[in-house]
């Protein structure tokens, strides 16, 4: 299953030892595949907050929405996952659209909060599923939130890699741009290359994105889908092969 | 308290107001706005707290809306809004787009009186470059040059909210959706539908008072039970995912829009339910 093979490289940069410590993460709607990396460190005894802020009941927030941004902008929120409806080779975020402002062309639903959360978290993952020339484009169209910043901006972090449904790439904020850290089981860079809109670069050596080991993988199916259930029931249906009336 | 039905109450939201509109997870107001299109509302400039949904779309889709300020319009699971993505496309309403934050702070200011607020990000991203009416100052307080983006308080005329309960007294409960007493503090007037009307006071109740809107904030309270159907109400009912599946189906072409208009907005059965 291609989304196992997604949680576990999103769960790997995660635990990242080089990176900023995640002690707080949030994961926001519609985020199956990054909440299960989370849940996966976890319980494979990370010691990280996770704030799930889809939740209808037992949401971790009680001074509404708002809380979420407060916090990240007070520095205790260390990881966040954006995606977007074009992504661009120097880690710009397109959520607004294309054609003339503000998407006449193609209309995305929105910015929501990653104009703020971008430059507020110490660390973003970037994460879209379709990896297409027309998603991962030489420059976005517009930007909702921009992958680095001139000097003399406010800004706490980057882009820390994206993942993709082909691939991981990790960014260098300083060099704003993107090279090829793995491809997953089928992918190539040539394949890699002819999917790609935007200019990357590729070392000597290209492995393979690693599967979750077996421990893992038995985590995810159990203890993980345990807890995803109730939030993401098709999800935990079609990749964990979990339903609600098996869960304990 | 002001105890009116559902008609009357959205017969009180004046055609052109500001109004602000939680989004499709925080007690939306789903039976009002549906109130508001069988009145014909027009030219309504929603302000989405901080998105827009189910809602929004419905009163876009109804030729109700001439602008929205939102962060977005999504109807989540169930892929874009498509009456606001067809009404950006024809050029049919205006919008001003926004991220979350700008939103919450701009009521936030609104709430406590003041001008304008403060909030960082945002500088080199696009939103900001249409907004003439946010600016870019250096931080008074910094040592250096420190640029920052400063947002004009935004007051609506109306906060529409559906709230699980009201008292006798006229306070609202709405839990942890704190958002929804932003937009009431924020807003001019706040015109709520509520699912139960329980006598005496919540305020009065340790364990409640925290999750309460006061009445002096609440202009008038219409009951209606699942009054945010197919959206959820806390831990009362949850969304109806199936309707809103069709929903999305449904308003794909204009056609298929007035259809849903035909049988879940105007038909006297969805109204007798209301």
């Amino acid at each position: 299953m291609i989304e196992e093979i997604l949680i576990a490289a999103i769960a790997r940069l995660i635990a990242d030892p080089s990176a900023p410590p995640v002690r707080h993460v949030a994961v926001g709607a519609a985020s199956a595949i990054p909440a299960a990396a989370c849940w996966l460190n976890v319980l494979q005894g990370a010691d990280m907050r996770l704030s799930l802020l889809h939740r209808r009941t037992g949401n971790p927030f009680s001074e509404g929405s708002r809380e979420l941004f407060d916090l990240a902008g007070q520095g205790r929120i260390d990881l966040f996952f954006l995606g977007g409806g074009q992504i661009d080779g120097e880690a710009n975020l397109n959520l607004i659209g294309t054609g003339d402002w503000p998407g006449t062309e193609v209309r995305f639903p929105g910015s929501f909060g990653s104009a703020f959360m971008y430059m507020a978290c110490p660390r973003t993952i970037l994460f879209r599923e379709e990896h297409s020339p027309r998603v991962l484009v030489p420059r976005v169209a517009h930007v909702s939130a921009p992958g680095v910043s001139p000097p003399g901006i406010w800004r706490r972090g980057h882009a820390q890699a994206l993942v993709t449904g082909k691939c991981v790439f990790r960014f260098d904020p300083l060099r704003a741009r993107f090279t090829l850290a793995s491809v997953h089981p089928g992918e190539s860079v040539d394949s890699i290359r002819a999917a790609t809109g935007f200019a990357f670069d590729v070392p000597g050596e290209v492995p393979e994105t690693a599967p979750p080991t077996g421990a893992e993988r038995a985590l995810l199916r159990g203890a993980v889908a345990d807890r995803m259930l109730e939030t993401y029931p098709e999800f935990c249906a079609r990749v964990f092969g979990r339903r609600m009336e098996t869960a304990a | 308290m002001m105890l009116i039905d559902l008609d009357a109450l959205a017969a009180r939201v004046p055609d052109g107001a500001l109004v602000a509109i939680p989004p499709d997870n925080s007690l939306t107001p789903a039976a009002l706005a549906r109130a508001l299109v069988r009145r014909g509302v027009q030219g309504l400039r929603l302000v989405g707290v901080p998105i827009g949904g189910y809602a929004m779309d419905l009163l876009i889709g109804a030729g109700c809306v001439a602008e929205v300020e939102t962060s977005a319009v999504t109807l989540g699971e169930h892929g874009f809004a498509p009456c606001f993505t067809r009404a950006v496309k024809q050029g049919a309403i205006r919008v001003h787009d926004a991220t979350c934050p700008a939103i919450q702070t701009r009521l936030q200011a609104a709430e406590k009186g003041v001008p304008f607020l403060p909030l960082r990000g945002l500088l080199g991203s696009d939103i900001l470059a249409h907004r003439p009416d946010w600016r870019v100052i250096d931080n008074p307080f910094a040592d250096g040059s420190d640029p920052i983006v400063l947002l004009p308080a935004l007051v609506p005329d109306v906060a529409i909210v559906h709230a699980a309960l009201a008292d006798a007294a006229g306070n609202l409960w709405v839990g942890r959706r704190r958002e929804l007493a932003t937009m009431a503090h924020a807003a001019r007037i706040t015109l709520a539908t509520v699912e139960e009307v329980v006598p005496g006071n919540l305020l009065e109740d340790e364990r409640m008072a925290a999750g309460v809107i006061g009445a002096a904030y609440v202009t008038a309270i219409a009951r209606a039970e699942r009054g945010a159907w197919p959206l959820a109400v806390l831990d009362r009912y949850g969304v109806d995912e199936p309707h809103l599946a069709d929903y999305a189906k449904l308003a794909r072409t204009p056609e298929g829009f007035l259809a849903y208009l035909d049988r879940f907005v105007r038909a006297a059965p969805a109204r007798a339910a209301e």
